[in-house]
């Protein structure tokens, strides 16, 4: 019905003798009862303004502002809005549909052990094949199917952010995402990474540091990509041992020593990954020491059981335990406090985030024993951050651009196929679960305004813009192409985005000669990249 | 810095260096392309150990016969020692008449064993020291192109690669998905305007030059394939575009090409790798051909590899993961048709861990060494893109 609205009203044809257009697509509206209502509707919940600064609160810590996120903050008022997004409940209600296309994916209803044993077996018997020819071909479609499932998982994620309630967790999800990075092409990571979303990230994403850590660090994606499942005694691999202290917690320069890395290597010793059914050959006075939990596994046979100096503490030799209280020295490190608090700072306010605003948020980080949430709220409630919201302080990074564009283009009306999503944010080099190095994408402004980048932002915008761009065909065989149009000259526009437009995009806009193309201006306006 | 250092077709441009920055002229400027061959190409199999005993009995299915007029599936003979693919005959072998080839062999990574293409790549593309921490927001093209002005750097991949993260913007482009732009003419004057006064506004324009100038030139091509021109596909039509990019754009170029990682039948003289090599020895051709005989006299094109292959073929007739390579180093104005850096003979006890090409010339020593010539730079300039790397001096330029 939308669709046809706008394709059968002769628009094309007609506008180009329209002097103002915006009177016309308003009148376009009366004239056409479906798309009156829903606008209509719209409009009636929140008959006033918007104020720029909840607008700008809204885009600065969701994915994007769209009609009922801003009715809803309206509704409610800022401060339980900031409450309820700080606070959400452990599952807030996905809407059904959303609910339907992901229980609709194989993978959410198997324990992500069993799917890595039958993915291993698969590699095994497809390397088992005799003929070199039918070998390889067994061997691609084992890689076929470990695509399909990183693509899975991509979907569920995209999905999520751009439909759950809880917005500020998704946020803080893909920010813990990039901070804990792995790379889905290292080994069969594309069958680790959706779990690793699921129950390593998004439980912690407001929760507790420690427990966040400690998540990551028991999962078999992060133990294959920083390679501690090969760090044994007497083949120590120091690389994660390394990144957990430059990335994950300290911050590189912070003060810890190539004897530190080497003691934390050491003692991450025999954390590893086993999916074989039988346990360990161990030696009987080591078998109470095993422990196995999914794919996880601490052998004992491969741990270092000397003593070991770190970060001045003395840890003494007795197994996992060691791990525990390392963690433990390193969360409660000044400098973990610092660095994550400036992390988070320059992820929500700016390149170069106050000094001030970072000492607080440390501050609360070390006075609530790393509790994430608490970090958050004294963000959100410092003057530094209140200063900062202004339109046009933070460049949107690529993933924000495009789920804020499908947000907004698209309100509560459930896409049908992601594929087009991941493939934007592919060309924009910020594919999900795509960075291959363990730093994550950058966060400041200058790694994503390039020429380059700005011309791919506009082709996006013109894709967004102009059509469904087969967001509404389902991705499966003969799907049929659901009806669908991109509204972002809606309610919220009028009510409020508008005011925020500078003189010469507001001319520019006033020259497009269709919907498409003043959808493809808007999304490519300079206020709409912040 | 020393004048008489810099080879004949670089001497016109007479670099000025300042505070350890290179004013390079513009316009004939010297130009250098890296072609990465990820997954590890098998060296052995290209340029050929023609006189090692050792080699044929190691590749009895895989081997490529000594150089042999009478026979198209031989080696093409190149020194005493080697030979070349016989994929290569009408590509590359002319290039190596004309000496504007040049190859060394036993080149790699002679601080990263870990045998793996994840981590070996991303080595080479860092360029840093594999021990100690590494800095991930910097590739050693990225820092070249800080070193230099005037510099025109550009990745023709989809996304920005590793090798050109870091200070400088970076502009990528998939060479081969470039079609005309959705966003038209007059959108892109009405974007300009919205941007006239942003801070963005000469990224924005600079971004619609760029655009249209690529556009401009493969459209070019495009009306010629048209007119029933032979259209080239995969990497041969890439390089074509890049050559003439770089004639006319850009100076400083990175691309990547896969399909190496040769475990299953690779095949010999025919089959799958002399494919890949007929494919890839067209495209360098091709390029040299679209930059044109000026742009070739002053441009450098680097094919490295993250490793090589295990020197005996496998159960599968193909090869394994391995160690050292043999880089490619060709240019219009090199000092070519050589065999260049430290060698051994090839035989079994000179194998690295007795079952690869040892690595006798790091990677950084030889770009350190090639990049001091080309561009003049000095020693802090070379330092600051390879900390502690001594130059190597292979005097390809």
């Amino acid at each position: 019905m939308l669709f046809r609205a706008h394709k059968g009203s002769g628009y094309q044809t007609t506008t180009s003798m329209m002097v103002d257009r915006i009177p016309f697509f308003r009148s376009l509206l009366h004239a056409v009862p479906a798309l009156a209502a829903i606008f209509l509707g719209v409009a009636a919940a929140h008959a006033g303004e918007l104020n720029p600064h909840d607008m700008v609160l809204l885009d600065r810590l969701t994915w994007g502002i769209n009609p009922s996120s801003a009715a809803h903050l309206q509704a409610v008022g800022t401060e339980r809005w900031l409450q309820e997004q700080l606070h959400p409940a452990a599952n807030v209600g996905l809407p059904d549909v959303v609910k339907a296309q992901i229980e609709a994916m194989p993978d959410v209803h198997k324990f992500p052990f069993d799917i890595a044993v039958s993915f291993d077996q698969q590699a095994k018997s497809a390397n088992q094949v005799a003929d070199p020819d039918q070998r390889k071909a067994a061997q691609q479609v084992y890689q076929q199917a470990m695509n399909d499932r990183g693509r899975q998982a991509a979907a569920r994620s995209i999905l999520r952010a751009l439909y759950a309630p809880d917005q500020l967790r998704e946020r803080m999800t893909w920010f813990w995402f990039n901070h804990f990075n792995v790379h889905q092409y290292k080994a069969n990571i594309r069958i680790l990474v959706g779990d690793y979303e699921d129950r390593a990230i998004r439980p912690h994403a407001l929760g507790k540091f420690r427990d966040l850590l400690l998540a990551t660090l028991h999962h078999p994606a992060m133990l294959r990509y920083l390679d501690n499942a090969d760090n044994a005694v007497g083949h120590f691999n120091e690389n994660y041992a390394r990144e957990i202290m430059e990335l994950h917690t300290m911050g590189v320069g912070s003060g810890y020593t190539q004897a530190d890395v080497e003691a934390l290597a050491r003692i991450l010793t025999g954390v590893g990954i086993d999916v074989k059914p039988e346990d360990p050959k161990l030696k009987p006075e080591l078998q109470s020491q095993l422990v196995r939990e999914g794919a996880f596994e601490f052998n004992p046979a491969r741990h270092d059981y000397g003593d070991k100096t770190f970060l001045g503490h003395t840890i003494k030799g007795r197994g996992l335990a060691e791990v525990d209280e390392a963690i433990d020295i390193l969360v409660h490190h000044p400098a973990t406090a610092t660095h994550l608090a400036r992390q988070i700072a320059t992820y929500f306010v700016s390149d170069n985030p106050p000094q001030s605003l970072v000492q607080q948020m440390a501050q609360t980080f070390k006075a609530t024993d790393g509790d994430i949430a608490a970090v958050l709220s004294t963000m959100v409630h410092a003057p530094e951050f209140n200063a900062s919201l202004k339109p046009g302080t933070k460049f949107k990074d690529p993933v924000h651009y495009v789920f804020s564009a499908v947000r907004l283009a698209y309100d509560d009306k459930v896409i049908l196929n992601t594929v087009p999503i991941q493939g934007w944010l592919n060309r924009l080099s910020e594919g999900l679960f795509n960075h291959d190095t363990p730093d994550g994408y950058a966060m400041t402004s200058a790694s994503w305004s390039g020429p380059g980048q700005m011309m791919l932002r506009f082709e996006i915008a013109r894709q967004i813009g102009s059509g469904s761009s087969g967001l509404f065909k389902p991705d499966v065989p003969n799907a049929v192409d659901q009806p669908a149009f991109p509204l972002i000259q809606n309610a919220l526009y009028f009510n409020g985005l508008r005011q925020t437009l500078g003189p010469t995009t507001l001319a520019a806009l006033d020259q497009a000669v269709s919907p498409q193309d003043w959808n493809t201006l808007f999304l490519s306006s300079p206020e709409f990249m912040r | 810095m020393n004048r008489r250092d810099l080879i004949k077709a670089f001497a016109a441009m007479a670099p000025l260096t300042v505070a350890g920055r290179v004013w390079a002229a513009p316009a004939t400027d010297a130009r250098l392309l890296v072609v990465f061959l990820r997954g590890a190409y098998d060296a052995a199999n290209v340029v050929v150990p023609v006189s090692s005993d050792f080699y044929r009995t190691s590749r009895p299915t895989l081997g490529i016969a000594k150089p042999d007029v009478g026979n198209p599936n031989a080696a093409l003979s190149l020194t005493a020692d080697w030979g070349l693919h016989p994929a290569l005959r009408d590509s590359i072998y002319p290039l190596w008449a004309k000496r504007e080839i040049a190859f060394i062999p036993f080149a790699g990574t002679s601080d990263d064993v870990t045998r793996s293409h994840f981590e070996t790549q991303d080595t080479i593309e860092l360029g840093q020291a594999v021990s100690g921490s590494r800095d991930y927001r910097s590739g050693f093209m990225s820092r070249l192109a800080t070193e230099l002005t005037r510099v025109k750097p550009i990745s023709f991949t989809e996304q920005l690669p590793l090798i050109f993260r870091g200070k400088s913007q970076v502009p990528n482009i998939g060479i081969n998905s470039v079609g005309k732009p959705g966003v038209d003419d007059r959108q892109a004057a009405l974007i300009k305007k919205m941007y006239a006064q942003s801070e963005l506004a000469s990224s924005v324009s600079e971004g619609f030059r760029v655009r249209d100038d690529v556009y401009k030139s493969i459209s070019e091509e495009m009306n010629a394939a048209n007119r029933g021109a032979v259209s080239p596909r995969g990497f041969e039509l890439s390089a074509r575009r890049i050559g003439r990019l770089m004639r006319e754009q850009f100076n400083l170029g990175f691309v990547d090409v896969g399909g190496w990682d040769t475990h299953v039948n690779q095949g010999a003289a025919t089959g799958y790798l002399a494919d890949r090599l007929g494919e890839l020895g067209r495209a360098l051709a091709g390029f040299s051909e679209e930059i044109g005989p000026a742009g070739w006299r002053d441009t450098v094109v680097v094919v490295i590899s993250e490793f090589g292959r295990t020197f005996r073929e496998n159960g599968d007739r193909g090869t394994d993961h391995g160690h050292g390579s043999v880089y490619w180093v060709m240019g219009g104005g090199i000092n070519g048709g050589r065999i260049l850096g430290e060698q051994v003979k090839v035989e079994q006890a000179n194998l690295f861990q007795n079952r690869d090409y040892p690595v006798l010339t790091d990677y950084r020593s030889m770009f350190a060494g090639l990049i001091q010539r080309m561009y003049g730079l000095d020693n802090p300039s070379i330092q600051r893109i390879f900390a502690g790397v001594h130059p190597a001096e292979l005097g390809i330029v």
